[in-house]
């Protein structure tokens, strides 16, 4: 049986009463460059790090117990904001001293590390998570399909732990980007079994001869294919790109990335 | 009461048998030779010779596939990909488990007789998985190769060591994960490392005593042929390790191997030349090791496109001629067919997509087209093919292996430097993912979770032409394949997956007629043989060992 077949999305009821909410906003790609800090910052990052940070850091930011620069791993720090003030003020009783730093050279090195130290990486804006968390449940419709921590339908990804398995950047692109960012294995499906019943939902699981979904009314659905008349995977996401502002979007990453798991 | 006369008939009725089935266990170079005539073993990794892992034995038809019934299954008990192929004498088993231990198993019950278990050298360094892929056997002796290089001798009915001899030096890094390749009184085994410098070579043991019989570099050395296919030192730590067992033809008395990739793997210009006899198939008289011919399939590769595959050898009748002919699915994406008196190309023809390069000359060598830095080239690291035992069907005349169709590597080329022991890559390589940050897939499958899909790659067993070098048909699976292929005589092809499904396929035409999960991966070739009559066959799938045969 030949499985793909794109373009024909019958999304689930939930996910589309929110399309349409999204449409309603006219809803238009941004442009990638607001959301990041520019290649020319990392560059001047790279110096500032390597001069300033990497004597104790190390090159690749891991050297210091419970940090990992490079991934973003930190003990306090959330925001860029919160970077900029360790980085200016010192912490940990001392032991990070504090730097002072102009100010292109601040913003730098927050690009560097927010790059993942790849000069040709990108940087992501990273913003308030208590903002962006309201923006989350509120403007921004997240809450509308995805879960978190047991509120809100399971039509989508439960992102209860989204913040431990994705990085800023692959935040950002699902955001702005959703068509090109969707994992494969999100895409939405539609089923029709030789039994006449019509199954919309998200794939969980698949091999040559069954598929395991979650459909639209939350139930856990495998099937095998002999069974199926049609099988039909959408390139179309089931969402648009957001229409928050830069600053919001950055705050929405910033509380996505508070969100690894049990607390 | 009245069960235990029975049972002691039946007892000393056993006992009778074994003791004339030990008084003929032997396993004499003149048995091996001729497997073929004896289907009721598996004598030889690759089942015979040739390679072609065809059975005559044809109890298990299309018709009654279905009703097979497992029969055993006998447990690892160890972790990790499980790629050994059982050996079968005369109902009896001998298979490999990770690292290095070796079992004689009752082909009928799964109960073992014995193990062996070598434990290697703490420093020894396998590039991509602990495996073993098996034993071989000569006589009353099983052979078995270890992950710190050296090769072992053990008594076939006490299971106890006989000797134990250096194939190579662990602390550079070489090691043994083929089964060996018994020819006449010899035991002849190559050498893993091509992820760490080694200089590869094939080499033959005395089966009595593992005193060294030959050894014969896989890359000439100065003042040999074709050394200048290489610069400076290049050659000393250039790789082209041989990893699987190869095939032998015995009227020409040559011996066939295939030949890994050069080192460091991906940056093809700090290494210029050809890079003789990576990536090539060399012939070797089997009681010298002299180099008669050789095919290089991809010169000087930038792709890790080892030719480690299976030398499947058949004398058919190839375009009206008679011919005794060598086919061949590379990694490199190319289906070849060759002579194998003299390592002629008669036909090479891409089986999937290929973008490295855009065909072959009339000599069969490669046009390249190396793609821009940043682009994905087709097919990728882990190759259009790789080690995964094909088979060859006389009765089809079709051969018969898993591709990886859809999957292609960005690569990455950067300067290293040769440190002993170390591994010397050259660069690294990501899998063309179908979105950013997207889970892609590499060797192996530990996740019972398909979660990166078709969409990164998929397997397609594909049923080769070797009169056209075309596709005859193929059948699809979801997840990508490193399993190997078994056919009979009753036009079954046996296969598996990383998915765990046992699949029987009508090898004529591709249909499907029946399958199992199993649940495991399965990385290997399933084995057939039969006891008292009774037509078996086993697979390996996840940690398992399962045998089935047809209800009494």
């Amino acid at each position: 049986m030949k499985i793909r077949n794109s373009r024909i999305a019958r999304l689930p009821a939930l996910v589309f009463s929110a399309l349409i909410a999204v449409s309603a906003h006219q809803a238009q790609a941004q442009e990638v460059d607001d959301h990041q800090y520019t290649s020319e910052a990392i560059e001047a990052g790279l110096q500032v790090y390597t001069q300033q940070c990497a004597l104790c850091h190390g090159p690749q930011g891991a050297l210091v117990d419970g940090i990992n620069l490079r991934i973003g791993q930190f003990r306090t720090v959330q925001s860029d904001a919160d970077l900029r003030q360790v980085i200016s003020e010192g912490a940990a009783q001392g032991r990070m001293p504090s730097f002072s730093l102009r100010a292109d050279e601040m913003n730098g090195v927050i690009a560097y590390i927010r790059a993942g130290f790849d000069p040709e990486g990108e940087a992501v804006k990273i913003g308030d998570p208590i903002r962006g968390q309201a923006l989350f449940e509120g403007e921004g419709q997240c809450a509308d399909c995805h879960r978190v921590r047991g509120v809100g339908p399971r039509t989508a990804p439960d992102l209860s732990n989204i913040g431990s398995i994705r990085t800023p950047a692959s935040l950002q692109r699902n955001l702005l980007d959703p068509a090109t960012a969707l994992l494969p294995i999100n895409r939405p499906v539609r089923l029709v079994t030789r039994f006449e019943e019509t199954i919309v939902g998200r794939r969980l699981n698949e091999d040559t001869y069954t598929v395991q979904v979650i459909d639209s009314q939350e139930r856990l659905r495998s099937l095998k294919k002999i069974d199926l008349v049609s099988y039909e995977i959408s390139d179309e996401p089931s969402k648009q790109p957001t229409t928050l502002s830069s600053d919001e979007v950055a705050d929405v990453i910033g509380y996505l990335l508070t969100l690894r798991g049990l607390e | 009461m009245k069960l235990v006369s029975p049972i002691r008939i039946l007892s000393i009725s056993l006992v009778l048998c074994l003791a004339v089935t030990n008084a003929f266990a032997q396993a004499p170079y003149e048995r091996i030779l001729n497997s073929e005539d004896e289907p009721e073993n598996w004598l030889t990794y690759n089942g015979g010779y040739k390679s072609q892992r065809y059975s005559q034995l044809d109890q298990i038809t299309p018709e009654n596939v279905s009703e097979l019934k497992l029969q055993w299954t006998l447990q690892n008990q160890v972790f990790g990909a499980w790629q050994s192929n059982p050996i079968v004498v005369d109902g009896i088993m001998y298979v490999t488990e990770r690292p290095n231990s070796v079992m004689a198993v009752d082909a009928i019950t799964g109960r073992v007789f014995w193990k062996y278990r070598h434990v290697p050298a703490e420093n020894a360094l396998i590039c991509c998985g602990a495996n073993n892929r098996g034993v071989a056997v000569l006589d009353d002796k099983v052979f078995m190769g270890t992950l710190d290089a050296r090769l072992v001798a053990l008594d076939r009915i006490t299971g106890n060591a006989l000797w134990d001899v250096e194939v190579g030096d662990v602390d550079l890094a070489y090691s043994v994960t083929m089964a060996p390749l018994v020819v006449k009184d010899k035991v002849i085994v190559g050498v893993g490392g091509g992820e760490f410098g080694i200089r590869g070579y094939v080499a033959a043991y005395d089966a009595d005593t593992g005193e060294e019989a030959w050894k014969t570099y896989t890359i000439p050395g100065p003042g040999e042929p074709n050394h200048d296919s290489w610069q400076g030192d290049d050659w000393e730590h250039g790789g082209a390790p041989v990893w699987i067992t190869g095939s032998f033809d015995p009227d020409l008395n040559l011996t066939y191997w295939g030949v890994g990739n050069p080192g460091p793997d991906w940056n093809a210009g700090q290494r210029p030349g050809d890079n003789l006899y990576s990536d090539s198939v060399i012939a070797l008289d089997a009681d010298s090791g002299e180099l008669k011919w050789y095919f290089q399939f991809t010169p000087n590769d930038a792709y890790d496109y080892d030719s480690v595959q299976v030398p499947v050898l058949a004398d058919i009748v190839w375009r009206g001629t008679p011919r005794k002919i060598m086919m061949w699915a590379n990694r490199n994406g190319y289906f070849y067919v060759l002579d194998r008196v003299t390592g002629e190309f008669l036909e090479g023809k891409p089986y999937l997509t290929v973008n490295w390069s855009s065909g072959l000359d009339e000599n069969g060598r490669p046009i390249p087209t190396p793609q821009p830095e940043g682009m994905p080239t087709f097919p990728g690291n882990q190759g259009g093919t790789n080690w995964y035992p094909p088979s060859f069907s006389p009765r089809t005349e079709l051969f018969y292996f898993s591709a990886w169709q859809d999957y292609a590597t960005i690569y990455r080329a950067e300067e290293s430097d040769y440190e002993p022991g170390r591994a010397f890559l050259g660069g690294g390589f990501s899998v063309l993912a179908p979105a950013p940050d997207a889970p892609t897939i590499g060797i192996g499958r530990t996740n019972p979770i398909n979660n990166w899909t078709n969409e990164v790659g998929f397997a397609s067993l594909k049923a080769m032409d070797p009169q056209t070098g075309e596709e005859v048909w193929s059948y699809d699976q979801f997840d990508v394949s490193d399993s190997g292929m078994l056919t009979t005589a009753s036009d079954i092809l046996f296969t598996g997956g990383r998915e765990g499904y046992f699949h029987a396929i009508d090898a004529r035409n591709g249909d499907l007629l029946w399958n199992v999960s199993l649940g495991g991966q399965i990385v290997m070739a399933p084995v057939t043989f039969s006891v008292d009559g009774v037509q078996y066959v086993s697979v390996i799938s996840g940690h398992a060992l399962s045998t089935f045969a047809l209800p009494n």
